[in-house]
């Protein structure tokens, strides 16, 4: 496996920060009561985790091992701000649906956590695609959550998208009388959701290695008789 | 017993460290606050203007541009915090004029007693003393429930919960019926979500009784004036 595609396929699914590494729970359960909210922090997220893994890789040669933690935090929140002012200045309508979470990935851990185990000692290129890949990891998995909580809790998906796209509206998906699930849109909801999605992960893989290990026990050739006579 | 030379050195090898990482902690701390406060600089009057057409917009949705032909932002007072309105803080209250005779104000108030936390509101009251229209301007009730008070939230496009509020006055519900259905009032709640409904309601209420007796005074000060209770 290239370096990249290893990259890709860490930050997609065997290190997910939510699936594996269950990092950035605070804006991910508060943020995921429906599918367009959720989406909209993940891309915000992806921005801010490449921003924040490319000028760390940049200046990783300046920063002192022993205060690097207050300076990745320090460079971090910095990015958050800019992010937010530069939003709300050129894209003032998408901040008006976005701007609420922008601050709220200061508190995302993932951020740090990337920038402390790869950024840090990665070049520029490898670091700002490994920012990348574990947004986008972030981003199908909290989209996931925000779709089945939406689905459970109220019976639509896609509610809200008209603020971002206003073309197209969301879907009712089961029939207007559905009373509703409060307890998906609640706290406990997400974490219901989450273990399940976290089950069904740790489930494929253990299917996967299963597999792999009856392959091998297919393919070994009987040891015994491998000697030559 | 090491040598009293080694030590002073080790020492002095030690603070060098120390006074080098600070410079260095000191120097990324300036370097960045530098770019938050430049980027701050440079976005200012995009952000001000954007929250400026934000505020219009909302003001819009209460009282409609045609119905008045003064310039708005020019024509406001200052309101000291108002516990009639459930404020804390100094809000503006704008005066909607036409040919000079008033129309309306616009003011804002807020419900205290929402089901998570504080609604924010806009109106629009007349000066006949109806209410034209009130708008949610700030809520964290929960999604998918209470948040119907909010038009882009309610699942009725057609006749959003919040306008069955507009253009009614004390004189067509009285004052004491200013309530939702569930406390014997006129207006409808969604079940399972009254709190929201009831915050919503009994908040504009308030603020309509509030700008109704006011409104003589709220129109004679003069422009960017601070209004303030108990000065009659």
């Amino acid at each position: 496996m290239s370096a990249y595609k290893e990259i890709a396929w860490n930050g997609l699914w065997k290190q997910n920060s939510i699936l594996a590494q269950l990092l950035g729970l605070c804006p991910l359960l508060a943020v995921s009561t429906n599918f367009v909210n959720a989406a909209s922090l993940g891309l915000a997220t992806i921005l801010v985790m490449m921003l924040a893994n490319f000028a760390i890789s940049a200046l990783r040669a300046l920063i002192p091992y022993e205060i690097r933690i207050p300076v990745f935090v320090l460079i971090i929140a910095a990015l958050v701000t800019v992010v937010d002012l530069a939003f709300n200045a050129f894209l003032h309508d998408l901040y008006l649906v976005l701007g609420i979470f922008i601050p709220l990935i200061v508190t995302n851990c993932i951020v740090l956590a990337r920038v402390e185990a790869f950024a840090a000692k990665n070049g520029l290129r490898a670091a700002t695609f490994d920012g990348l890949m574990m947004g986008i990891g972030f981003v199908w998995v909290i989209a996931l959550l925000g779709a089945v909580r939406e689905l459970i809790g109220q019976g639509t998906l896609f509610s809200g998208i008209e603020m971002i796209f206003p073309t197209l509206s969301g879907i009712q998906v089961l029939p207007e009388t559905y009373p509703g699930f409060l307890i998906a849109m609640l706290p406990p909801g997400a974490f219901f959701v989450l273990g399940l999605l976290i089950a069904g992960r740790n489930w494929l893989d253990a299917r996967a290695n299963q597999r792999v290990r009856e392959n091998r026990q297919h393919e070994q050739p009987p040891a015994a008789n491998s000697l030559p006579a | 017993m090491s040598d009293p030379i080694q030590v002073v050195r080790q020492e002095s090898g030690v603070l060098r460290i120390a006074v080098r990482t600070a410079a260095i902690m000191l120097a990324f701390t300036l370097v960045f606050t530098a770019l938050m406060a430049g980027t701050y600089k440079a976005t200012e009057p995009l952000v001000a203007a954007s929250a400026l057409a934000e505020k219009l917009r909302l003001i819009g949705e209460v009282l409609p541009p045609p119905l008045y032909d003064n310039d708005l932002m020019a024509d406001a007072i200052t309101l000291a915090p108002q516990a009639a309105l459930g404020l804390d803080v100094e809000t503006r209250i704008w005066r909607a004029r036409k040919s000079g005779a008033p129309v309306a104000v616009v003011l804002e108030a807020a419900a205290r007693d929402g089901y998570s936390g504080r609604i924010g509101l806009i109106l629009a009251v007349g000066a006949d003393g109806r209410l034209l229209a009130v708008r949610v301007t700030a809520h964290k009730e929960t999604p998918g429930l209470g948040d119907y008070i909010d038009p882009k939230k309610d699942r009725n496009k057609a006749r959003p919960w919040i306008t069955q509020f507009s253009n009614l006055g004390f004189d067509s519900v009285p004052r004491d019926k200013w309530r939702v259905k569930k406390d014997g009032g006129r207006f409808d709640q969604m079940s399972g979500a009254t709190i929201s409904a009831r915050a919503v309601t009994n908040a504009s209420g308030r603020a309509l009784a509030w700008a109704a007796e006011n409104r003589d005074r709220l129109f004679a000060l003069p422009a960017n004036a601070r209004y303030e209770e108990s000065k009659q």
